[in-house]
């Protein structure tokens, strides 16, 4: 087998995405608020380009050429998705602006549809804001009440815990692939697989492992999967929401407008099919073709490849970090995607990021949305360091470097 | 009035002045963070939620009085950066009347470089400050009218 080093060119890989070489205040950008956002490849900031350059119009009705590049180009991306998550049918990928929106659409069809007074919806202590809320209102509109399944103070789900929330009146399971604020990977395909005893459906929120994880919808037997294109190297305003067709189908629409109807009269509309029932209105076309181009770059670098060389430069700063003074990790699983978060002894978490952006370093601190679980831990926040394709480990000496400046000037 | 209003923009060259030795930025912040550090702690009874000035990352707790037509400021952080930028606002404003705290113009935070901590408004809730402080000014000057 050949090393990391030989078959993964990150010095290559780093050529491709202009926005890393730069100086901030001075020093060169370390870029490790991954978890936030990724930076985008030339292949995704040219394709944006060259959309609005050469293709576009509006899609699926005009008879003009334009239109019709235009509407191949967005359900080109439709496709390559369907294979990226190896969903059964392009019916069953729905264009959402990301995880939350994609969210709020099951959440409200599931209002609107499915629950109940005294029916149950499960989450777990790790979920982000965007995972609690919508649910939350879910459960104010109808009655239902939100269960939490806790964690461990390594920051794993307590399994048999979970397994104890669900009963007849469960309606769904909604929960994080893989935490933002601690980077645990969660057995999903156990907690589904408990869900489905009970014929309960779940949700995945994608956001943290779709750039990280090989993602297998119909081997995971997941439900509604949901995904952001911007944390995976694609643009902003841009994500999937996969959800089973029989899901799908029994779904109200999300909202209404042009493109999801049938036929409209002032008396009844009828809506159109799978997936367009839940596009409304004119959608981010640009994103969405440009979206192809990020997965397709993983695609090509290999989803293995990026997972092995993120847990390399993982373990990389966990083995430095844990030998800062004070230094606490935040988030020990056992199974991890690139997160480090921790939390220093007599250090706040945002003074800590003020004197490491004046070196050039860009790290996220706070509660990362997730209030919840910081109360769990105790703690306001944390200073968190995640890693993608394209970083290296001389970034991670700097990090560390800059990280051991600011703890002499702050203590 | 002008005489005092002058005062403040005194107290705003003095620290301009301050940072003027600095030539990086690590003796800047190591100041700030002295200061900081040096802020006389807020009496616990004025940490209150209503004296809380609610950043999305650091608390800022502003208590203010009126005395003898003189509006005193105390504050408090739980960050320490904030703290130091938040005591140069009490250094500054501490002591006047609401009438010069409410037109100043705090150039100052702008010439010794550190305009990005304003701009910052979820962060710190250092914008907040300035504002209440501010707020704070005018509605003694609207009770003394």
């Amino acid at each position: 087998m050949l090393t990391q080093t030989e078959n993964y060119q990150v010095e290559t890989i780093r050529d491709d995405f202009p926005i890393l070489h730069q100086e901030i205040n001075g020093k060169p950008l370390v870029y490790f608020d991954n978890a936030a956002t990724t930076q985008k490849p030339l292949q995704v900031i040219e394709a944006i380009g060259q959309y609005y350059l050469d293709i576009n119009a509006n899609i699926h009705r005009g008879i003009h050429t334009l239109a019709e590049r235009a509407t191949a180009s967005y359900e080109a991306t439709r496709e390559v998705l369907r294979q990226f998550l190896n969903a059964s049918s392009t019916d069953e990928i729905i264009f959402v602006r990301g995880v939350t929106e994609g969210i709020n659409l099951v959440a409200n069809g599931f209002a609107n549809s499915i629950l109940k007074a005294g029916n149950e919806v499960v989450i777990t202590a790790m979920e982000h804001h965007s995972n609690i809320v919508p649910w939350q209102m879910a459960c104010e509109k109808t009655g239902a009440i939100l269960k939490v399944a806790p964690i461990n103070e390594k920051g794993e789900l307590i399994f048999e815990e979970y397994v104890k929330l669900l009963n007849p009146q469960t309606r769904i399971v909604s929960l994080v692939h893989a935490s933002n604020a601690l980077g645990t990977i969660n057995p999903v395909k156990n907690i589904i697989e408990e869900a489905h005893k009970f014929d309960i459906p779940v949700l995945l929120d994608g956001a943290q492992s779709t750039s990280h994880l090989e993602i297998d919808v119909r081997d995971l037997d997941c439900d509604f999967f949901v995904f952001s294109g911007h944390k995976v190297y694609g643009p902003t305003g841009i994500g999937a929401l996969y959800g089973k067709r029989e899901w799908l189908e029994k779904l109200p629409p999300y909202q209404g407008g042009g493109e999801m109807i049938k036929d409209v009269t002032f008396e009844k509309t009828t809506y159109n099919e799978l997936p367009y029932k839940f596009e409304a209105g004119t959608p981010n076309i640009a994103d969405v073709v440009a979206l192809k181009h990020a997965i397709k770059y993983i695609q090509e670098l290999g989803k293995a490849n990026i997972a092995q060389h993120e847990l390399e430069l993982l373990e990389y700063a966990t083995g430095q970090l844990i030998d800062v003074k004070g230094l606490k990790i935040i988030g020990t699983a056992k199974e991890k995607v690139s997160v480090a978060s921790f939390v220093i002894e007599g250090i706040h978490h945002q003074d800590l990021a003020v004197i490491l952006d004046q070196q050039g370093i860009a790290v996220r601190t706070g509660h990362h949305c997730t209030q919840p679980l910081m109360k769990r831990f105790g703690i306001l926040g944390t200073t968190r360091a995640s890693f993608a394709l394209y970083n290296t480990k001389e970034e991670i000496d700097l990090f560390i470097t800059a990280l051991h400046k600011a703890l002499k000037m702050l203590r | 009035m002008a005489e005092v209003k002058t005062n403040i923009n005194e107290v705003q060259d003095q620290i301009i002045d301050e940072f003027g030795l600095f030539d990086d930025w690590t003796d800047k912040y190591e100041y700030i963070i002295e200061m900081g550090k040096k802020l006389s702690l807020m009496d616990e009874k004025y940490k209150t939620e209503e004296n809380k000035i609610k950043g999305c990352q650091s608390n800022v707790w502003l208590h203010s009085e009126l005395k003898d037509g003189k509006v005193t400021f105390e504050a408090d952080s739980d960050a320490v950066i904030v703290k130091g930028l938040i005591s140069m606002l009490v250094r500054v404003l501490s002591g006047h009347s609401p009438n010069e705290i409410f037109s100043t113009d705090l150039y100052f935070i702008d010439k010794i470089g550190m305009t990005q901590h304003l701009a910052q408004t979820r962060s710190n809730g250092l914008l907040s400050m300035v504002k209440q402080m501010k707020f704070y000014a005018l509605a003694y000057q609207a009770k003394t009218n």
